[in-house]
């Protein structure tokens, strides 16, 4: 491994314990913020979810090689981790550590952009059908139910089947198209609430249109658990695309994906651990890191005093 | 278009059911009466007679469903039914011709936003003016409702100022378009009895200025008395008895009124003891046949039990009852 790897690598190291550290200063003082830093495995899910961000972004110049690079198929294929490799070769002579770097963007790029596509469905029919309420919220509500009746996995091998090669912007699109049942279900039941309080009566006696009403007093107050949702799902959506991947449904090699990683070394397991050992690792880091910082932004959002 | 004489508001036998899972509550049943141009009209009731539910269906804010206002009912402003307008029409009157003040000022802000992007909100809606010129409004009108250090109160959030300040803060938005009417529901049920004083002395100060006409419901006769021009009292989802707040508090027709200011303390009165009127309303799903107030009424007899008064001309001009004893006025006890 060269210089400017490695100072990158360290870069991205002191920039996502550094910002923790930051954030932690400013928001100590709030109660909401000190709530979250109360979760040490929190402060350590945004120190990780930081790095591998940062890491991806900056993938060109963290990652040592091409990530597609196979240089000898022959003689650097399997190796284990050493200098020059640090998390070792896979089958194809490519290097681990930048085929995971560039994995990152594609696994937690998707991440984020199918819990993007599933927050706005899930957060629209979910506040319309809390403010509509009778028939609409009747027949959206139905159809969340037959949503969370078929298992997800199986919704979305149902319909990956109809590619040969799946485009990475349509995985995205069902993923995030199976993932806003409950997320609707939990912004209906705080449009619900929250259509009874009177100053919605109030805007509404002065003349705001329904949607005014839903986007500037209905939604700012859903947002706590929006975002809690939200980052859960993060969470979720990974491991999802990691576990199509996985079965050859998801990216499309030679894209890397860590789910893809992990399949791609699963024929050489007893030979050369390493190549899904440490994919499936980053994986098992990053998912634990979504839902700890998740769990402890719930917390953090809950005004009421301690509970167990 | 009505004419200048004519009244402002009229509301026609307006019906408003509940559907509850124990029958249809007759909330509203039948209820009429006009609000003339810059007069204050006060509507008086007990809990569950029906005042709050009046004031909410005028602007259609009566939650459906379970509420519905039942066709044949009539709610004229300017010549336009408001009940059959379309949901932008009716927004259009809403907070722009009528505006209305509620009960909670506290609650009835939102809590995530500061009190003058509330009342700017108001003019961007209707006004269609920028958001710096709606600004410039809201901290006009802070001013105007007597809001102390306006420029920087408006930068201030529900939660830290005090309920009297939140209500001039709901006053404000409810005037900011000018509004011809002025729907109070219990304006001041929630707020200490000195900040009452002076929230109904601006409310009487702005309707000066503006000239508009004042709906207030309350429970407070007290209140009544010193704001209102006319009365209209509500029993059972019925008006039972209008009159002006003079002829009212001189000589009341009906046994309900009379025992509402039996009621109330009164400085200039003897020291004996205040009487209630015995009994409680009754649930809307199940009003007595007859008279709806026969059970609890100390004066009723057989008519009373079978026969529904109609509201019968008293002898004061401008003065009637939903009572037999204005026909029959030998039937009264006395007290």
């Amino acid at each position: 491994m060269t210089a400017r790897p490695t100072i990158a690598l360290v870069g991205a190291l002191v920039l996502a314990m550094g910002a923790v550290e930051l954030l932690r200063l400013r928001a100590r003082r709030t109660g909401s913020g000190g709530r979250f830093f109360a979760h040490r495995s929190a402060v350590w899910g945004v120190r990780i979810l930081l790095f591998f961000t940062v890491a991806a972004l900056l993938a060109p110049l963290v990652a040592p090689y091409d990530p597609a690079a196979q240089p000898g198929i022959v003689t650097l294929q399997n190796m284990p981790p050493s200098w020059a490799h640090p998390l070792g070769t896979d089958a194809y002579s490519s290097d681990i550590w930048s085929r995971l770097v560039y994995g990152g963007r594609v696994s937690l790029g998707i991440g984020l952009l199918a819990t993007l596509v599933a927050m706005s469905v899930g957060v629209t029919i979910g506040a319309v059908a809390g403010y509509a309420r009778g028939w609409i919220d009747a027949i959206l509500m139905r159809l969340v139910d037959v949503g969370l009746a078929v298992p997800r996995i199986f919704m979305l091998l149902l319909a990956v089947a109809y590619w040969n090669r799946i485009p990475l912007s349509i995985l995205v699109l069902l993923l995030g198209l199976t993932g806003w049942f409950t997320t609707s279900r939990l912004v209906r039941a705080e449009a619900l609430s929250l259509r009874g309080r009177p100053f919605v009566d109030a805007a509404r006696a002065l003349g705001a249109s329904p949607t005014r009403v839903l986007i500037r007093h209905l939604l700012p107050s859903a947002l706590a658990p929006i975002i809690v949702s939200a980052v859960l799902s993060v969470g979720n959506v990974m491991l999802l695309e990691a576990g199509l991947s996985f079965l050859g449904f998801g990216v499309q090699p030679p894209t890397p994906s860590w789910g893809t990683m992990v399949a791609d070394g699963q024929a050489q397991l007893a030979l050369a651990p390493w190549t899904s050992f440490f994919p499936g690792l980053t994986i098992a880091l990053v998912v634990m890191s979504w839902n700890a910082v998740g769990d402890a932004l719930r917390d953090a959002f809950d005004p009421r005093p301690e509970h167990a | 278009m009505s004419d200048a004489n004519g009244p402002l508001l009229s509301i026609r036998d307006l019906k408003t059911y509940f559907v509850t899972g124990a029958g249809s509550a007759r909330a509203v049943d039948g209820v009429s009466l006009e609000l003339y141009p810059g007069e204050t009209l006060g509507i008086v009731g007990e809990s569950g007679s029906g005042k709050t539910v009046t004031s909410l269906s005028v602007l259609r804010l009566v939650p459906e469903p379970p509420g519905h206002i039942m066709p044949g009912s009539l709610i004229e402003f300017e010549g336009r039914n408001l009940l059959t307008l379309s949901p932008g029409e009716l927004r259009a009157v809403r907070g722009n011709q009528i505006a209305m003040v509620f009960q909670e000022p506290m609650s009835s802000l939102n809590p995530v936003f500061t009190v003058g992007e509330q009342i700017a909100e108001v003019a961007r809606v209707h006004l269609k003016v920028s958001k710096p010129e709606a600004w410039i409004r809201a901290v006009d009108m802070l001013n105007q409702v007597g809001v102390p250090d306006a420029d920087r109160r408006a930068y201030e959030y529900p939660h830290q100022l005090s309920g009297g300040t939140c209500q001039r803060v709901m006053i404000a938005m409810a005037l900011m378009c000018h509004p011809k009417v002025l729907i109070a529901d219990e304006p001041t049920t929630a707020l200490d009895v000195t900040v009452q004083a002076q929230i109904l002395e601006l409310l009487e100060k702005k309707q000066a200025e503006m000239g508009m006409a004042v709906m207030l419901i309350t429970h407070d006769l007290g209140i009544v008395a010193g704001a209102a021009d006319r009365v209209v009292v509500m029993y059972a989802g019925q008006v039972v008895e209008t009159a002006g707040t003079t002829d009212l508090f001189a000589g009341p027709l009906h046994p309900y009124t009379a025992g509402l200011l039996a009621s109330v303390p009164r400085l200039d009165g003897g020291r004996g003891e205040l009487t209630g009127i015995p009994g409680t309303v009754p649930p809307a799903t199940s009003w007595p046949v007859g008279c709806r107030f026969h059970p609890r009424c100390p004066h009723a007899w057989d008519r009373c039990r079978t026969q529904e008064p109609p509201l019968l001309e008293g002898p004061r001009p401008g003065q009637s009852a939903r009572c037999w004893m204005v026909e029959e006025p030998n039937r009264r006890k006395a007290p």
